[in-house]
């Protein structure tokens, strides 16, 4: 069981309002680079996000590059979890590698400062705020795979191949 | 029942029979990462285990992000590169060579392979008729590894597209239209078709434009036929023998099929933030711009550069306006100084910077100035992209660029032709 608080970003966001290119200087320097996580959505995101919570997107969220120093920015923010309403492609097989989950709800239903509590196994997102309870979309098999063992470089240590 | 480019592509790379929907694990025939996603991958990589490289002849290490390197920290990721290349026997491309997805195109992909880069444009080798689709740093690593990935083979939109293109438009006005009117995710996880006369006439420069922006609708491939024009322009760069014809099935199954009349086009242009918020670029008139940038993954090769120099000859620039140009590849760069446009774009008041990526990704060689406006020829105009998030990125043709720069303000380019 996740629980957290909810960020909430608009539609759109893209992999260069969570991490920019100006700061491709970073990537070698993680902790330096995770300080400018989703600066240019949210500048103050941060110094407030605390561990456990959640960044609650719109629709295509992650669209753009095929950084994956995005998803881990935000992985290494303490973000339990992303929820979309959608999700752009490279950005959710990226972010399932890193172990960090990326469920499909409706969003609209969630408010930024909303108290969550994610199940992943049965599937849910309860909204502690409103009261009001979500169900998610299956993550894909494949995917859930990778994700059970933390992401795919661990899967392959663990299998040393694809046993999907 | 038939196959579609991909179901073909991948039934051929997986051993089995690849349909819509179905998981595979597919032979990777090129893996490719470049400076800014290239680093993480090597160290994932190390980590990993995995040992030696399945295919170190089919591994490339691009440096064209920053290129070359602009501070310390991105000098010491090339390091990081260059070691690896040494180490493992994969194949180095160095800075001032081109931008990946230029040099991925005339020297590596072929019709038929599956390639994957740490590139989200790495679509563009579907203009050969190629599998290639961008990924992150973990599933280039694997791909490294083991010489295989995963995938789902996608559905597939068929783009039907008919009739002459008029004077002044490409196929880049083309691909953003379509861009326009599916929407920036209108393709999530699909994968795009171009057929129709105008395709089978289309350059390779044209269809490499258009495969390149497929990630642009979210697809995950953008996919071509391998033709004669194909077999034409492998022969051109050498390897001829790189070549397979390579066809959709005529009773292959498509989730949906697109219709565009190329004739009724107009020179198009992509406005702030989004890539699908486009408009005619006539309706922009009257719109100043500080900088324009002609080059890119998208159009920065001889065709686009001839085109743009055919209209900047013997003018100048306006003088508010920083004309950037930057060819995709060292090849591209001796043709265009061999045809005498480089001398055209420097007499017309031109900056010429080294074959790579240049200002697209906001990380050196004309980062924007708070509130300023740039036209540029490349593929995103999201927010901050160039540099600055108080900035405003436009996205057009290279005849648009050329008829900006000497305008200052975005211009529909059959104005000046």
């Amino acid at each position: 069981m996740l629980k957290g608080k909810a960020h909430k970003f608009r539609d759109g966001i893209s992999t260069d309002h969570i991490i920019p290119g100006r700061y491709a200087h970073l990537r070698s320097n993680l902790p330096e680079l995770a300080r400018h996580v989703l600066e240019d959505a949210d500048p103050n995101f941060a110094t407030k996000v605390k561990h456990g919570d959640f960044v609650v997107g719109g629709s295509n969220f992650g669209l753009g590059s095929s950084r994956e120093h995005a998803p881990l920015v935000i992985k290494m923010a303490g973000v339990s979890a992303i929820l979309a309403k959608s999700v752009a492609r490279i950005f959710f097989r990226n972010a399932i590698n890193l172990g960090l989950p990326v469920l499909i709800c409706d969003t609209d239903k969630i408010n930024d400062g909303d108290e969550l509590e994610v199940d992943l196994a049965a599937g849910t997102v309860k909204d502690l705020t409103n009261g009001s309870t979500l169900t998610f979309g299956k993550i894909p098999d494949v995917m859930l795979k990778i994700l059970n063992e933390g992401g795919l470089i661990p899967y392959i240590q663990k299998h040393g191949d694809f046993r999907l | 029942m038939g196959k579609t480019l991909a179901e073909k592509i991948l039934s051929d790379k997986s051993g089995g029979d690849a349909k819509a929907g179905d998981i595979v694990i597919a032979e990777v025939d090129l893996a490719f990462v470049q400076d800014t996603t290239g680093p993480l991958t090597v160290r994932l990589y190390r980590s990993s285990g995995m040992g030696k490289l399945a295919n170190a002849k089919r591994t490339v290490l691009f440096i064209d992000h920053a290129a070359p390197s602009p501070n310390v920290n991105l000098s010491n990721d090339h390091i990081l590169l260059r070691d690896f290349s040494r180490q493992s026997g994969c194949i180095l491309s160095e800075a001032g060579d081109g931008v990946c997805h230029q040099i991925v195109a005339e020297a590596y992909a072929r019709p038929g392979d599956v390639v994957v880069g740490a590139d989200s444009h790495t679509v563009t080798a579907g203009g050969l008729g190629a599998f290639a689709t961008g990924m992150g740093s973990s599933d280039v690593a694997v791909a490294f590894g083991l010489g295989r990935t995963w995938l789902r083979v996608p559905e597939t939109f068929k783009i039907e597209v008919t009739g002459d293109l008029q004077k002044g438009i490409s196929a880049k006005d083309l691909i953003l239209h379509l861009i326009g009117q599916i929407g920036a995710d209108g393709a999530t996880y699909k994968a795009l078709e171009f057929h129709g006369d105008t395709i089978e006439k289309m350059s390779m420069a044209g269809r490499f434009t258009i495969a390149n922006m497929a990630v642009e609708a979210g697809a995950k491939a953008g996919l071509f036929a391998s033709d004669e024009v194909t077999h034409e322009y492998l022969k051109a760069e050498g390897r001829g023998n790189d070549f397979k014809a390579l066809a959709a099935d005529a009773d292959a199954v498509y989730e949906k099929v697109n219709k565009i009349n190329a004739a009724e086009l107009e020179p198009t242009v992509s406005k702030p933030h989004t890539v699908d918020n486009t408009a005619s670029a006539k309706d922009l008139k009257g719109t100043k711009i500080q900088q324009v940038v002609i080059g890119t993954c998208t159009n920065g090769r001889l065709e686009d550069l001839a085109t743009a120099a055919g209209i900047i000859k013997g003018k100048k620039r306006n003088p508010s306006v920083r004309l950037i140009v930057a060819p995709a590849s060292r090849r591209v760069l001796l043709d265009a100084i061999e045809a005498g446009y480089i001398r055209d774009f420097v007499e017309a008041g031109a900056i010429i910077l080294p074959p790579g990526c240049g200002p697209c990704l906001g990380l050196h060689q004309g980062a924007l100035g708070d509130g300023e406006s740039c036209l540029s020829t490349a593929n995103r105009n999201f927010e901050g992209r160039m540099g600055n998030p108080r900035s405003f990125i436009y996205l057009g043709s290279p005849a648009t660029a050329a008829a900006s720069a000497l305008t200052g303000e975005i211009t529909d380019p059959r104005e000046v032709l």
